[in-house]
C-alpha cells in the first residue's frame, strides 16, 4: 500500500528526517510513536504533500506508484488523506456541508453516528471554535470517513481531548481498518499506539525501533518519555 | 393585485429566482412586493400598512415606500429590481418612510442576468420614525461578464429609539464595478448595523464607504464588511463612525481576504468622538486564505479552486 524509501527532509541547516524507511500494508494500522520534536508531524506532511514539505531525498510509493511529484489533491484522489493534530476551523460552514464537500461523499448522518455524535445535534452546527476539541476531532474523523479513503494519516488524534472522545476515536480507527483502509497513526501516547498492528519508534528524525507492538511501546515508555538526550540517539540505550 | 402579466414580468421573476429569491412571493397577494425592470414598475402588491407611490422617469423609476405608524408587518416585503437587457442604465430614486413604532423587513433582489454593460444607480433615502424598526437585506446577482456598474447610495436618518439593519450581499456572479456609499444620522437611543459582503473576482473593483453619525445620547452602531478578493480584484473599504454625544457606542469591523498574486485590498477605519463619554472602536484585518483550511479541503480531494470557493462562501454566508 505505502512504502517510504530513504526519506530525508531538512529545514534550513537542520535535519528533520534522516532516511525514513517504512512499509504499511493494506488494511494495516501502523503506529508511529515518538516524543515531541522527533519529526512525526513532518513525516505526515510529507506523505500528504503539504506545501513546503517536499523531501530532499527519497521516494514515496503508493500502490506501486511514486507519488513524490503529485499535489495534495492528486494524492487525495488516489485515496490518501490526513487528519491534522489541531483541525482547521471553517467560518460559516456547517458540519453537514463539511461532510458533503465531495459529490460522492458518504451519508453525513452515518459518518457522525460512527464517531459517536448525534446528527440531530451536530449537522447544523458550524465547524468553528464553538465545537469543543473532542467534538472537532470527531467531526474531522467523520469527514475523513465520508470520503472513503484508502490510507488515513492521523496526526495525534488523541491530543487535547476528553476521555469519552478518546474511546470514540479508538473505535473509529478500528472502523477504518474494518473498511479495508490502512491507517498511519502518529502519536506520543503508548496507549494509543497499542491500537496498531505494528509500531515504529521515531527518534530525532530516524526510525530507531519497529515491529512488535508490546516491545516497542514498553521501550518507549521506559526510555523515551523521560528522555534527556535531547535529540541525540543514545546508542547504548538502543543496544 | 396590480400586475402587468407580460413576458417581461415572467422574465424578471425567472431572474429573481436565479438571484436566490423565492419567486412565489411575487405572485402571492399575502406578501407585499414591487417588481421593477428598467424604468417600468411591472408589478406591485400593497398590503395593510404598506403603500407605494411611483413614477417612471427617463432612465428609471422614482419610488416612495410608506410603512404606516404602529404597523408591524410580519412577513418580509419583497423588492425585485433589475434590468433584463444587455446594455443600459437604470436609476432608482427610492425613499422609505417608516412610521413611528412600525416594524418591517425588506428583502431586495437586484438582478442583471444578461449584463454586458449595465449601469445601476440606486439613490435611497431612509427615514425611520421614533421607535421604528427597519431591516433591509439586498442581494445582488450579476452576470459573469463583469460589465455591471452598481452605485448604491443611501442617506438615512433614524429618530429616537429607531433601528436600522442593512445588509448588502454580492457573492454570486461578477461584481464589475461597485461603489457603495452609505451615510446615516442617528438620534438618541437609535441603533444601526451596516453589513457588506462582497466576493470580487478577475478585475472587479469594489469601493465601500459606510458612515455613521451617532448624534444622540446612547445611539449605537456598527459598520461591518466582509470582502473576499481573488485574481486581480481590488477592494477598498472606508468605515467611518463619529460619536457625537454622550454614551454613544460605535464599532467599525472590516475583514478582507485576498487570494492570488494580483488581488489587492485596502481598509481605512476613521473614527472620532466629540464627547468624552462616547466610545468608538475599530478592527480591521486583511489576510490570505488560511493555509490549513485550504490544505484540509485539498486533502479531501478538492482542487485548490474548489477549496477556495467553499472557504469563501463560508466567510460570506
Amino acid at each position: 500500500m505505502l512504502e517510504l524509501k530513504d526519506i530525508h527532509y531538512n529545514a534550513g541547516e537542520k535535519e528533520i528526517l534522516r532516511g525514513i524507511n517504512l512499509v504499511i500494508g493494506e488494511g494495516e494500522i501502523h503506529s508511529i510513536i515518538g516524543v515531541n520534536g522527533t519529526g512525526k508531524t513532518t513525516l505526515a506532511a510529507i506523505i500528504m504533500g503539504l506545501n513546503g514539505y517536499s523531501p530532499d531525498k527519497g521516494r514515496i510509493i503508493f500502490n506501486g506508484k511514486n507519488i513524490i511529484d503529485l499535489s495534495i489533491t492528486e494524492r487525495a484522489k488516489l485515496g490518501i488523506t490526513l487528519a491534522w493534530q489541531i483541525p482547521a476551523n471553517f467560518e460559516g460552514i456547517t458540519v453537514r456541508e463539511y461532510l458533503s464537500i465531495k459529490k460522492n461523499s458518504a451519508d453525513p448522518k452515518k459518518a457522525l453516528k460512527l464517531v459517536g455524535l448525534n446528527p440531530d445535534l451536530y449537522l447544523d452546527r458550524v465547524v468553528d471554535e464553538n465545537l469543543s476539541g473532542g467534538e472537532r476531532k470527531r467531526v474531522e474523523l467523520a469527514s475523513v470517513l465520508s470520503i472513503k479513503p484508502k490510507l488515513v494519516i492521523l496526526d495525534e488524534p488523541d491530543s487535547g481531548i476528553d476521555m469519552a472522545s478518546i474511546a470514540a476515536i479508538k473505535k473509529m480507527i478500528r472502523s477504518f481498518k474494518k473498511m479495508g483502509a490502512s491507517v498511519l497513526l502518529i502519536t506520543h501516547s503508548e496507549e494509543m499506539a497499542k491500537i496498531g498492528d505494528s509500531v515504529a519508534l521515531l527518534c530525532n528524525g530516524k526510525i530507531v525501533k519497529e515491529g512488535n507492538v508490546k516491545e516497542v511501546t514498553e521501550f518507549f515508555k521506559r526510555y523515551c518519555k523521560g528522555c534527556t538526550h535531547v535529540g541525540e540517539i543514545e546508542e547504548e540505550i538502543l543496544k | 393585485m396590480n400586475f402587468d402579466y407580460s413576458k417581461e414580468f415572467q422574465a424578471m421573476i425567472d431572474a429573481y429566482k436565479k438571484a436566490g429569491g423565492n419567486e412565489k412571493v411575487l405572485i402571492d397577494n399575502k406578501f407585499g412586493s414591487i417588481v421593477i425592470n428598467e424604468n417600468k414598475v411591472l408589478g406591485k402588491n400593497e398590503i395593510n400598512g404598506f403603500h407605494v407611490k411611483h413614477e417612471s422617469i427617463k432612465e428609471g423609476v422614482n419610488v416612495k415606500i410608506f410603512i404606516d405608524e404602529k404597523v408591524k408587518i410580519e412577513s418580509p416585503i419583497h423588492l425585485c429590481f433589475g434590468m433584463l437587457p444587455k446594455e443600459g442604465k437604470q436609476v432608482i430614486n427610492s425613499e422609505f418612510f417608516i412610521g413611528k413604532d412600525a416594524k418591517v423587513e425588506f428583502l431586495a433582489h437586484c438582478t442583471f442576468p444578461n449584463a454586458k454593460h449595465i449601469e445601476h444607480i440606486m439613490n435611497s433615502r431612509v427615514s425611520i420614525g421614533v421607535n421604528g424598526n427597519m431591516s433591509y437585506i439586498e442581494e445582488h446577482y450579476h452576470s459573469e461578464s463583469g460589465g455591471t456598474l452598481v452605485y448604491p447610495k443611501l442617506r438615512g436618518e433614524i429618530k429616537e429609539g429607531g433601528k436600522l439593519s442593512e445588509e448588502f450581499r454580492l457573492t454570486r456572479g461578477r461584481v464589475g464595478i461597485l461603489n457603495i456609499d452609505y451615510e446615516i444620522e442617528q438620534d438618541e437611543r437609535s441603533a444601526c448595523d451596516l453589513l457588506t459582503k462582497v466576493y470580487g473576482k478577475k478585475d472587479d473593483r469594489i469601493e465601500v464607504r459606510e458612515s455613521l453619525h451617532l448624534n444622540g445620547e446612547y445611539a449605537a452602531g456598527t459598520a461591518k464588511s466582509r470582502i473576499v478578493l481573488i485574481d486581480n480584484a481590488f477592494g477598498n473599504v472606508l468605515g467611518e463612525i463619529e460619536g457625537n454625544a454622550a454614551y454613544t457606542r460605535g464599532h467599525v469591523d472590516c475583514h478582507e481576504v485576498v487570494h492570488g498574486k494580483g488581488a489587492r485590498a485596502a481598509s481605512t477605519p476613521k473614527i472620532s468622538v466629540e464627547n468624552p463619554l462616547a466610545r468608538v472602536t475599530h478592527e480591521a484585518a486583511i489576510g490570505r486564505i488560511n493555509k490549513k483550511e485550504l490544505e484540509t479541503l485539498m486533502a479531501r480531494g478538492l482542487t485548490e479552486e474548489e477549496a477556495v470557493d467553499i472557504i469563501v462562501r463560508g466567510l460570506l454566508k
